[in-house]
């Protein structure tokens, strides 16, 4: 894979991954060019990371899966026992 | 208006990760939070008869919530005894300077900015809540607890390609949701 062009459907996969700094430097750099040129991709490429800085705020939490399990199983229990 | 239903077998799936975003940005610490979510399902399940329909499940659910967490600040208080009487100052030396204790601290969070917070928690929560079950695991797992590509594919039995197009649909989803409730 040589191309310096992308197809925007490549392009939001790159992006996708730079959200979660997955991609490398070579297909940062392919995005960069494929932004320069495509309204589209820059438009989803702006939300893309508006929604990353959104989610990575601290104060967003979620439960760990394993306490989830835990909740579940000692909710199950209860609910074997209401009914 | 269509009345409300009640199915607990639902509950945990549905509601656990918004009541335990709505009760940790109130209590701060991860495992009371826990044991708040889980005694508001027990007590839930122990009064569904008084449950009319008139609210969703959610707001019902949230209002037990409510009062699970005023009671776990009551019994915190009332182990202590008696009210508690804070000064602060900054330092010893700088004891009686009291025009220098006004200055805003820059470094302080504003009440605003927690109560945005909370708030943004909460839209997230709910925009979360509208995907399909599929796309909203994988997008908590890989987005919110920041689990490897890898380690994701292993418990979801998926491929790589497979979580990125899932990924990328839930992130569309979410943009737009976001969008439209939060800017």
């Amino acid at each position: 894979m040589s191309k310096l062009k992308l197809s925007c459907q490549e392009a939001s996969h790159i992006c996708d991954k730079n959200q979660y700094k997955e991609a490398n430097f070579r297909e940062k750099v392919i995005l960069t060019i494929h932004l320069i040129y495509c309204r589209a991709c820059r438009k989803y490429t702006s939300r893309n990371s508006k929604l990353s800085k959104l989610v990575s705020n601290p104060k967003v939490k979620t439960m760990d899966v394993s306490a989830k399990e835990k909740l579940n199983a000692a909710f199950q229990k209860e609910l074997a026992n209401h009914q | 208006m269509p009345k409300h239903v009640i199915d607990p077998n639902q509950w945990i799936k549905l509601y656990s990760d918004y009541l335990f975003n709505y009760t940790i940005t109130r209590v701060n610490d991860r495992e009371i939070a826990q044991d708040l979510v889980q005694d508001t399902f027990v007590a839930g399940l122990k009064s569904m008869k008084n449950f009319k329909g008139e609210a969703s499940e959610r707001t019902w659910l949230i209002s037990i919530l409510k009062r699970k967490i005023i009671d776990h600040y009551r019994k915190i208080n009332s182990k202590k005894g008696k009210a508690e009487v804070r000064m602060s100052y900054n330092s010893d030396e700088n004891e009686g300077d009291w025009l220098e204790e006004r200055v805003a601290d820059p470094f302080d969070k504003t009440a605003e900015d927690s109560i945005e917070n909370s708030e943004l928690g909460a839209a997230i929560h709910d925009c979360i809540s509208k995907l399909p079950e599929k796309q909203a695991n994988v997008f908590k797992m890989k987005t919110l607890l920041n689990y490897e590509t890898e380690a994701i594919c292993n418990e979801l039995e998926i491929t790589a390609s497979n979580l990125w197009v899932i990924i990328h649909r839930a992130r569309t989803a979410m943009a737009a949701c976001m969008e439209k409730n939060w800017f």
